[in-house]
């Protein structure tokens, strides 16, 4: 395996890796940004930020340096605090109730659209970026928009994919991951039988959790909602996703009721489970920790294997960006937001993510860290490849409700585990949706 | 407050030329009210508008950030036919009354057991308090990689011993779940019971053991008609404050299973934080809040005036 670097990684960028600006350099460039920019902060500017707390140390490092390279250049300052990344929401919705708190809120999945009144309007800043960076990918423009005007901008993907061993199931006969979900089935059962089992969250777990069983219904055809917020969750197709998550967890290691977001983590890499879905974390944590150096080189990520509807279904977790507007200083906050995603600035910070980020901008597919280590390549699709948290539906507050509540979650875990049938599940499930979406 | 029903030395001199103000300052039947001032004020500041507010939200749609309108009964209405909430009452009911009535039975033990003379009495005694010590969350941390389905220390030592072949599914089926977190409760519970029931015990006069003893009385006698009687008021104490404890626990249940699996170790108090702050239906989270109240005002009912009646205390014929 090569030792990676983030040195190495600069170095082996081309066009793109201009972000290996540094020192006096940076500021120049920083500066000159400053003086071209069309947004010019008010004079005597502050802002203040709240994001969602950081996974990797590295991360909130390039965040940080990134925000003082921004001081230097425009003598804005920026105040940042952090939180755990479910308490950003209420903390935003009471911000916005009250009008008074941080000018800009970083949070999750449909954040902006709680309170899309209260944003100020950011279209100039995501179509200059947009125009310069390739273009926007489809999901992120659902986030991003409502009403013909953008609310937010989206920052990035925390993406979530299959975690798979390579030894293990090669004998299983898989050379690699499957790619249907029948073929998946046979996957979970031939490792199941070679004691080499696998396992997805089906506690409350919101991350990994919520992934799997959306993606489980989505690939059946099943849907929450159609496109004008209608609950449509009791529907055959429902049903279906429900016999294969079924018969998926009966192949899975026992337990997984119980499972939050750690969990699976854990069981990977202490060699008891051979394939589960997850971050990248469990891959950066084998690589880090000298020895699970194994494990690192004996898996790879794979996409989520695509169901009868066709296409990928896959649920990642969005990042967006907004400005509450109260903020007295509009015009420096939607300058922080360019510069952040400005090529020399970007760059560097999805580098030190390490694959836990992805990119919503299509030019950003160049950045070294996707192709240095090509087990971390798929990370770099997931953008492309996600739905967004309302389905065929709006991404408002009712869908952040569902999630939060398991609605879902706990549909599937009813029926897996036994505890209602079919019908009782999703009857359990569309009697709380229709409340939720009335 | 003798005080108050008679009238006070500065009344009758009250003219019409002194400020009301003044004699409102100076008058001995307003004294007693200006001291309790501060109290009630604290009262009413932070236990009795909170509990007001509570109890008004949950008859209203308000969200997290946005206040909502009155809507009835509504939200109790959409609960009565709730199948989580429903199952949550009765985790809670479950939860309440298995652990209440064994944490009683082993602190009382214990307590007994302390209450003998022993050697390193005190350090013993300190000891027995650690569960309590630890704070919530680091203990209920512990215990669920105690459960953990991979993990356990308990399924690995049980499989060493070739007692069982496979992993115990503690947390992941339903009532695995509940006998854990029940198990995790008592543990942490014990020591409450055990140091305040000794602290009773510690309070019986020698005298009456002697008398006791003297007349011949058996152990079992002794305890049940020395002991006990004299133990009562303080057990209507610490049973009332552990059932509240237990009723409205949250920690130890959101730190190990946050509810699941599927819903089997909710209580009122998980899925109201669930619904108002994850969910964001204040509203609804209130109501299911508010909807403990009568269950706790009943436990603490039961517990003042059932066992602090003196007939329960000093036998049939003295009520």
């Amino acid at each position: 395996m090569t030792i990676l670097t983030r040195r190495a990684l600069v170095k082996g960028g081309s066009a793109l890796a201009a972000g290996a600006l540094s020192g006096p350099a940076l500021l120049e460039w920083s500066k000159a940004w400053a003086q071209t920019a069309p947004w010019k902060p008010e004079p005597g500017a502050q802002l203040s930020m709240l994001r969602w707390k950081y996974f990797v140390q590295a991360e909130d490092d390039a965040f940080v340096k990134l925000l003082e390279a921004f001081t230097k250049a425009t003598g804005v300052k920026v105040a940042i605090a952090r939180e755990s990344y479910e308490d950003v929401q209420p903390k935003a919705s009471v911000a916005a109730n009250t009008g008074a708190g941080p000018d800009l809120f970083w949070g999750l999945y449909s954040l902006p659209h709680l309170f899309p009144q209260k944003c100020v309007d950011v279209s100039d800043v995501a179509e200059y970026l947009g125009k310069k960076y390739g273009g926007w990918v489809p999901s992120a423009v659902t986030y991003g928009k409502s009403g013909g005007k953008w609310i937010a901008v989206p920052i990035c993907y925390g993406g979530n994919l299959q975690n798979y061993r390579l030894e293990a199931s090669k004998k299983a006969g898989f050379s690699k991951f499957p790619d249907t979900t029948d073929a998946f089935l046979e996957y979970a059962k031939a490792m199941k039988k070679n004691n080499t089992p696998g396992g997805m969250a089906l506690g409350h777990a919101s991350g990994d959790g919520n992934t799997w069983v959306y993606w489980c219904l989505w690939t059946h055809g099943g849907n929450v909602v159609d496109k004008d917020d209608k609950v449509i969750i009791n529907s055959p197709e429902t049903a279906k996703a429900l016999e294969y998550a079924k018969q998926l967890s009966d192949n899975m290691i026992t337990g997984v009721a119980s499972w939050n977001d750690a969990s699976n983590n854990k069981a990977f890499l202490a060699g008891e489970i051979y394939w589960t879905n997850n971050g990248i974390s469990i891959y950066v944590a084998a690589q880090k920790d000298p020895t699970k150096n194994n494990i690192a080189a004996d898996m790879d990520h794979a996409f989520w294997p695509v169901g009868p509807i066709g296409k990928p279904t896959e649920l990642h977790l969005m990042y967006p960006i907004l400005v509450m507007n109260y903020t007295k200083y509009p015009q420096a906050a939607k300058a922080l937001i360019a510069y952040m995603m400005e090529a020399d600035q970007f760059n560097k910070w999805i580098e030190a993510a390490q694959g836990y980020l992805t990119h919503c901008l299509n030019a950003y597919d160049s950045n070294p860290v996707w192709t240095a280590d090509p087990k971390t390549t798929p990370f770099r699709d997931v953008a492309k490849r996600s739905l967004t948290a309302g389905g065929l539906g709006s991404v408002g507050e009712k869908a952040a409700t569902a999630i939060a509540d398991f609605v879902v979650l706990d549909m599937f875990a009813n029926y897996c585990t036994g505890r209602e049938d079919v019908k009782g599940a999703i009857s359990i499930a569309d009697r709380q949706l229709r409340r939720i979406y009335r | 407050m003798a005080d108050a029903v008679l009238p006070g030395p500065l009344a009758p001199e009250a003219s019409p030329r002194i400020p009301a103000w003044d004699r409102l300052k100076g008058d001995r039947n307003w004294l007693g009210a200006w001291f309790m001032l501060p109290a009630a004020a604290f009262l009413i500041l932070f236990l009795a508008y909170p509990l007001g507010l509570g109890v008004w939200l949950s008859f209203t749609d308000a969200r997290i950030g946005r206040s909502g309108i009155f809507i009835g009964l509504e939200n109790y209405e959409w609960l009565w036919d709730d199948a989580t909430f429903r199952l949550a009452v009765f985790n809670t009911i479950l939860y309440t009354a298995v652990a209440s009535v064994i944490k009683f039975a082993v602190g009382l033990y214990l307590a007994l057991l302390l209450n003998q003379n022993m050697p390193l009495k005190a350090i013993i005694r300190a000891i027995v308090l650690i569960p309590f010590i630890v704070p919530t969350v680091l203990s209920a941390i512990a215990f669920w990689w105690l459960y953990d389905s991979q993990f356990s220390i308990l399924s690995w030592s049980l499989r060493q011993l070739h007692i069982i072949s496979s992993n115990i599914d503690f947390l992941g089926d339903p009532w695995n779940a509940r006998w854990s977190v029940i198990f995790a409760n008592i543990w942490r519970g014990v020591p409450f019971v055990a140091i305040t029931l000794l602290a009773g015990l510690q309070t019986v006069p020698p005298s009456l053991y002697e008398a006791a003893t003297i007349d011949g009385a058996s152990r079992w006698q002794i305890f049940r008609h020395v002991t006990y009687p004299l133990l009562t008021p303080i057990i209507a104490v610490v049973m009332t404050f552990s059932v509240l404890f237990t009723f409205t626990d949250f920690q130890l249940i959101w730190a190990m299973t946050r509810g699941g699996p599927v819903n089997a170790t909710h209580l009122m108090a998980t899925l109201s934080y669930q619904r108002a702050i994850g969910g964001g239906y204040l509203g609804e989270g209130a109501a299911i809040a508010t909807a403990m109240i009568p269950f706790l005002l009943a436990a603490i009912l039961i517990s003042w005036f059932g066992l602090q009646r003196r007939k329960w205390q000093h036998g049939e014929s003295n009520d």
